[in-house]
């Protein structure tokens, strides 16, 4: 075995405050090594889609949906069906790293820990939205609904940050419990009400046309829950992971 | 001082586990920290490797303090616990890529290159990890601990859950790295394991330091007697 | 063994007093509504036990807040004491105006926008007391707890806001209220009176068992810290 080379210009040269440049290189680094991961396995894509999937069809058998009554449920259907869905990814992206420890390996590294809250949220969402852009023509074809209007995506991106930003919070804190996959959805629905009820109501408004001055109320609600829980979440994730 | 730990307290909410140690460390010094299992070696390691706050005391690694200094420790700290802290579902070469941007090593490719040959693992790079065996997963996790060419390495029984052979060869890494003048810390309680490698041996007992002595005061051969009466003296 | 402080003494009795005050006001004092009747009388306390249990969510966020800036255990008891009332006074809270609505309006149960964001709260408070029985670490049971507490204050205003802007038919006494609001009622200056006082009333008993259940944590904690002396 050869002896180890030196390596030059090292990090302890840059002392010792962490630049931005250091916090967009490490949120980046997570991002893509999930991505990666998942790119390889497959299993977070795969459970949320069949889980997705089989939920609409639970749907269809228990509700009875004509044509009329479909408008008016579609977005409730979708919502809880991305709600439920959201829970298996947010589940398995924490428990990957509680696993082998590879949580330990995030703290341990010279990074904000904000930065890991954030690698891990974009992570989670891009999962989500993942899930989302195939359930959707899906369900279009199924349901001979049309689907693709823009603001109806546009709600779709707000609600799921507002899920994402308190969802990956919250599992942080579950994966460290006894009853981890049990306890996530028991923590984060009753906080996530307010984006569910605003995500549906604008969804509905913009399925059914409605005017733009019924529907900005609910916009606004999600912009508002979207900025706030970020802002905790930066402020609070220090405390969950520190011991 | 390398390392310097005074008086340190650690309590899990009323429950005190280490009680006041005090614990020093001189810069290329290879100390095996002793100890039967529930004395505090993990925890005081945690501590030491700043994932875990002391609830009394003074800890500081190269001159910074903890958990002040948190991060300036961790640049100059590689930890090797009995968990890989590994991602299953990348390649070995992908694992310490991603440790390269997390640390900000400069010429990662070349450097990652040469951890992976100092480990032995040159030929498997392109593999999955999960496809590892538990001992070449240790020699992965002990070139992810130096990639960064920290000052100070803690060892957390590392040879746990190896058999005879991969031993051996995590020995033989161990030395590697300990030769370049490294500040070694490891936990074991297995004597048989460190009796060749460590400079001093420390006693750990119901959360306090009850014996230290270096390698060159002492016959090794003594060494169970030496550990066996630091722990009745608790 | 420590004795109840004095002052607790004290607060008890005068707790007991108040509340056979306001027992007997709601009954004897208050007139007879008009429209509904007896059942009328449920609203003193339904108020109340609602304002309270509220309450508790303020005092849990403000210890979250004070115990992860300090790490002082003793607001981690004060916060688990403040959910664990909380969590009873709102049940009391949901069912008197259960009983409610069935006097008014005939069902047991409406999706208005407070009923419904009174059963959200109790579901958050009953996943906040989930939430520390998974988990054995003390520390992290109290600073997760207390990062709960913080999260959920917060989402639940943003909770009712969003139910609100939902038409209610749960009566608007105070405040402003979406057009076509049923089943409200003018109240009389005696019947402003006994709801304020019931009010006061309940203040007082949501701070005396508050005070008990904190002692109650205080002294388990004490209890442990003894038996670990004795172990070694």
């Amino acid at each position: 075995m050869q002896p180890i080379p030196q390596t030059e210009n090292q990090v302890r040269l840059k002392e010792p405050s962490l630049g931005v440049a250091q916090f967009i290189r490490s949120l980046s680094a997570i991002i893509w090594k999930d991505l990666a991961a998942e790119l390889r396995s497959r299993e977070l894509l795969s459970a949320m889609l069949v889980f997705a999937l089989l939920v609409i069809l639970i749907f269809n058998f228990s509700l009875e949906l004509d044509a009329q009554a479909r408008s008016t449920v579609t977005a409730g259907v979708l919502w809880v069906t991305f709600a439920f869905a959201g829970t298996l990814g947010l589940n398995r992206s924490m428990a990957m790293e509680k696993d082998r420890g590879c949580l330990d390996g995030l703290l341990l590294a010279p990074v904000d820990r904000s930065a890991i809250y954030f690698g891990k949220a974009i992570g989670n969402l891009i999962f989500m939205l993942i899930v989302e852009v195939i359930v959707l023509p899906v369900y279009s074809v199924l349901y001979s609904v049309n689907l693709f209007k823009p603001g109806l995506l546009l709600v779709i991106l707000l609600g799921s940050i507002g899920y994402v930003a308190v969802g990956t919070l919250l599992s942080s804190m579950a994966v460290q419990t006894r009853t981890r996959d049990v306890l996530l959805p028991i923590l984060l629905f009753p906080l996530v009400i307010p984006v569910l009820i605003a995500a549906v109501k604008g969804s509905t408004g913009f399925l059914q046309g409605a005017q733009a001055v019924d529907i900005r109320p609910w916009i606004n609600l999600l912009i508002v829950y979207d900025v706030i829980f970020v802002a905790v979440a930066f402020m609070v994730f220090d405390y969950i992971v520190e011991e | 001082m390398m390392i310097t730990v005074r008086k340190l307290v650690k309590r899990f909410g009323l429950k005190p586990v280490l009680r006041g140690m005090d614990f020093s460390v001189e810069p290329g010094e290879f100390v095996a920290l002793l100890g039967p299992n529930g004395a505090g070696k993990t925890t005081f390691l945690r501590i030491l490797s700043s994932l875990s706050r002391p609830t009394l005391g003074s800890v500081s690694i190269a001159g910074y303090s903890l958990p002040g200094q948190a991060a300036a420790v961790r640049r100059r700290l590689g930890v090797v616990s009995h968990l890989p802290l590994l991602y299953g579902d990348l390649t070995a070469e992908e694992n310490l890529r991603f440790y390269a941007l997390m640390y900000n090593v400069a010429h990662a490719e070349k450097r990652i290159s040469a951890v992976l040959d100092m480990v032995g693992l040159s030929s498997r790079r392109r593999d999955l990890v999960r496809t590892f065996s538990r001992g070449m997963q240790q020699r992965l996790a002990i070139g992810r601990a130096v990639l960064h060419d920290p000052e100070v390495m803690l060892f957390d029984e590392p040879h746990t859950g190896l058999d005879q052979d991969a031993c051996q060869m995590l020995d033989t890494v161990l030395r590697e790295v300990a030769a370049r003048g490294r500040t070694v810390v490891m936990t074991s309680h297995d004597l048989t394991r460190v009796a060749d490698l460590a400079s001093r041996f420390d006693v750990l007992s119901r959360g306090v330091i009850t014996a230290s002595v270096q390698r060159s005061q002492m016959d090794p051969n003594n060494l169970l007697a030496f550990y066996r009466q630091a722990i009745v003296e608790a | 063994m420590e004795s109840k402080p004095r002052m607790l003494a004290i607060l008890d009795i005068v707790t007991i007093l108040l509340f056979i005050t306001a027992v007997a006001m709601v009954f004897l004092y208050a007139p007879l509504e008009a429209v509904m009747g007896q059942v009328q009388r449920v609203f003193y306390f339904h108020v109340a036990n609602a304002w309270v249990g509220m309450l508790g969510f303020l005092v849990a966020a403000i210890a979250g807040v004070a115990f992860l800036r300090k790490g002082d255990r003793k607001w981690d008891v004060v916060g688990m004491a403040a959910v664990e009332i909380s969590f009873v006074f709102f049940f009391i809270a949901i069912v008197s105006g259960s009983i409610w609505a069935r006097g008014s309006w005939g069902t047991w149960w409406t999706w208005d926008p407070r009923l419904t964001t009174a059963a959200i709260v109790e579901l958050v408070y009953a996943a906040y007391l989930m939430l520390r029985q998974g988990i054995e670490d003390p520390d992290r049971r109290a600073r997760f707890g207390a990062v709960y507490a913080i999260l959920s204050f917060i989402s639940v205003p943003l909770t009712f806001i969003s139910i609100r802007i939902f038409r209610t038919i749960h009566p608007v006494i105070i405040g402003s209220g979406a057009a076509g609001a049923e089943g409200s009622f003018d109240m009389t200056p005696k019947m402003l009176q006994t709801f304020m006082f019931s009010l006061f009333t309940f203040s007082f008993i949501f701070a005396d068992l508050l005070w008990h259940r904190i002692r109650l944590g205080q002294l388990a904690d004490k209890t442990e810290n003894l038996r670990l002396k004795v172990l070694q």
